[in-house]
């Protein structure tokens, strides 16, 4: 079993009891006892204050990984222009790399996208490697694993990242699996160990109330996807210096069964709520659909698009696109206004990491002003109208 | 045509606060539910199977015995069969682990031509699995699917969303979807259903009874493990603007400035 109870310092306290979220911890005779149900997630292991709570790991013989160098990068594009998450992770990728003393890269895939290359070094890439190809103009799963596959096992590097986009969520998982290597997904902290070269690799569970860090100690390439805004580019420098490899697709297999169809943009002026600065958040507390239209105002009038709690996009007030939230998006934007949510945690755990959250809600007790950096309780429908004046005011 | 939809059960994490005096997580009410995705999932292959006639609905979950309920669960909604994958050799998988041992038994059931997924779980928030059985079986996959257009012997044509809106594609069967809510609204079981599904058996499967490879189930088959589990520092409290509207609106938009967010 991987986890146990270390008897001579459990003193029966039960404070593991209700942080077990499966509820499988019991206490008999003052001595904590993990049941059969136990899916080792370990949310138990900090709840205890004595350190009777020991996680063993059969890691097996170290497998020898010195052959795996570099950190890459996936430079996501779209319709030919790079994602800023590609960017972004250059950035991180450029502190990581420092401290493993590997080199940097970043892989670019598409149909005529030759040109990105540039701006991928003038980011920080040492090098970029190309794969044009007509069947990667736009993306199916099959064809960039196949890709990204070839690349990755010809080349070994320790690392790969990639955005946590919706290409990226698709693409990372099937390329982990095919590789038989870790993925950890979401990550909002990355960090290297300059003498294992492991990558540690930190993200939220449970809805964001808990904080794990991870490790792949023993398979290699290292995978993790990171969500847009979550780290920043190196400043733009035209006079960087890199390398840019056109990979050699000549006798790669493209399967074609599956076919895109059609593509269409969203029916709406295009919403990427996880690229968005500044969102402002309709909830359910706006009374009516009609006062969404205030939203639309205050998002219009501070440069920003609007968000929604999963209440009102059930509500069918608005679209599902909309939806911040665990089963909508995750979005962390310089700002968040949240106006009329109550600030359930699963509402909380797609939007809490903005730079700074406004809260407006009339319930003084609501959650969501344990995250707010500004909270006005009040009804929104009174105080986003004085709001719209006072940003006249500004003009 | 058989579809599998493949479940979770899972903490219900709306209880599951910070006791801020410990600083230890609490979970409070009913311990565990399906993950809510699922139930689209569930919803959706409950729709084909009307839709198509001649059909089988087969629910899959790998979990410890307690997960058997959710699967019983499942026949309440209209699911013909629910089958658990429970083994103590099997907990401790991460996402890889977890996604080779649920393509074995999707093997042994046999002659499946779709498999449904909810697009994550929100325990473990990776939507990682559904992507992985695929590759396992080596089978095509889309996730974020919105809406499955079309459905016949040899292939499906399903809309996926995108960060910039919508793409509409056709994978031959057999083949793995993810899906989110847009898809459908998901029924509640009825008497019938409730009364199936006390009386239902559901067979568990184990590690032998898949003749898997002891290296790639459980722990030993996760290439990832947690090295530290926190909790996160709550570093915010909100400063609270007193006022009438127009004063708090006032002082808030000044906030904003300065922030030059305004």
């Amino acid at each position: 079993m991987g986890i146990s109870i270390l008897n001579d310092k459990c003193i029966g306290c039960k404070l593991c009891v209700p942080a077990c979220p499966f509820g499988v911890i019991t206490v008999a005779e003052k001595k904590a006892l993990i049941g059969d149900a136990c899916t080792l997630c370990g949310a138990c292991e900090p709840a205890c204050k004595f350190g009777a709570i020991k996680f063993a790991y059969e890691t097996g013989p170290a497998a020898d990984l010195s052959a795996y160098q570099g950190v890459w990068v996936f430079a996501e594009q779209r319709g030919g222009k790079l994602a800023d998450v590609a960017l972004e992770l250059l950035g991180e990728g450029r502190q990581l790399a420092t401290v493993l003393q590997q080199p940097l890269a970043a892989f670019l895939l598409g149909s005529g996208i030759g040109h990105l290359a540039k701006e991928l070094i003038a980011f920080g890439a040492e090098r970029v490697y190309v794969a044009d190809h007509a069947d990667l103009r736009g993306f199916i799963e099959d064809s960039y694993t196949t890709v990204l596959t070839e690349m990755a096992r010809a080349q070994k590097p320790n690392i790969i990242l990639l955005g946590a986009t919706a290409i990226g969520r698709s693409l990372a998982p099937r390329v982990a699996a095919r590789l038989g290597t870790g993925l950890t997904a979401d990550c909002t902290g990355l960090a290297a160990d300059p003498g294992t070269k492991d990558l540690l690799q930190t993200r939220p569970a449970f809805g964001g109330n808990v904080m794990a860090t991870i490790l792949t100690q023993n398979h290699r390439p290292q995978m993790a996807t990171v969500r847009p805004r979550v780290f920043c580019p190196l400043p733009k420098d035209e006079n960087r210096i890199g390398e840019t490899v056109n990979w050699n697709l000549a006798k790669t297999v493209f399967d074609h069964r599956v076919k895109l169809l059609e593509s269409m943009t969203a029916q709406d002026e295009k919403v990427n709520l996880a690229e968005a600065e500044i969102i402002v958040s309709a909830g359910r507390g706006l009374g009516d659909q009609k006062n969404l239209c205030l939203v639309k105002d205050l998002a219009d009038a501070l440069g920003g698009v609007v968000g929604a709690s999963r209440a009102v996009v059930d509500a069918g007030w608005i679209a599902y696109q909309h939806q911040v939230g665990q089963t909508g998006k995750t979005v962390r934007p310089k700002l968040y206004v949240a106006c009329g949510i109550h600030g359930a945690i699963q509402h909380l755990a797609g939007m809490q990491s903005a730079e700074v959250i406004v809260a407006i809600n009339k319930n003084p007790e609501a959650p969501i002003f344990k995250v707010a950096h500004y909270g006005i309780v009040g009804d929104a429908m009174e105080v986003i109208p004085e709001m719209l004046k006072e940003l006249k005011k500004a003009k | 045509m058989k579809i599998v939809v493949c479940i979770k059960q899972v903490p219900g994490t709306t209880e599951v606060k910070i006791n801020p005096e410990t600083n230890t997580l609490i979970r409070e009410g009913i311990p565990n539910e399906i993950n809510v995705l699922d139930l689209y999932a569930i919803e959706e292959a409950l729709r084909l199977k009307e839709r198509l006639g001649e059909s089988t609905v087969v629910a899959l979950s790998m979990g410890p015995p307690q997960a058997a309920e959710s699967l019983r669960q499942t026949i309440a909604l209209g699911a013909d069969e629910a089958i658990l994958l429970s083994d103590r050799a099997f907990a401790g998988a991460d996402t890889l682990a977890t996604a080779y041992t649920l393509a074995e038994a999707i093997k042994k059931i046999g002659d499946v031509s779709l498999i449904l997924c909810g697009k994550q779980a929100v325990d473990g928030d990776t939507a990682q699995v559904g992507p992985e059985v695929a590759e396992n079986l080596g089978w095509p996959h889309l996730t974020y699917v919105r809406k499955i257009n079309e459905i016949g012997g040899q292939e499906v044509i399903a809309e996926r969303m995108t960060d910039d809106g919508y793409e509409r594609l056709s994978l031959p069967l057999p083949a793995l979807l993810t899906v989110i809510k847009e898809i459908n609204e998901p029924r509640l079981p009825g008497i019938k259903g409730q009364m199936r599904a006390k009386k239902a058996e559901i067979p568990i499967w184990t590690a032998e009874s898949l003749n898997a490879d002891p290296d790639r189930i459980g722990q030993k088959g996760s290439p990832t493990w947690v090295k530290k589990i926190f909790y996160p520092e709550s570093t915010v409290t909100a400063e609270i603007i007193a006022g009438s509207p127009s004063e708090q609106a006032a002082c808030v938009v000044e906030r904003l400035k300065g922030l030059g967010m305004a």
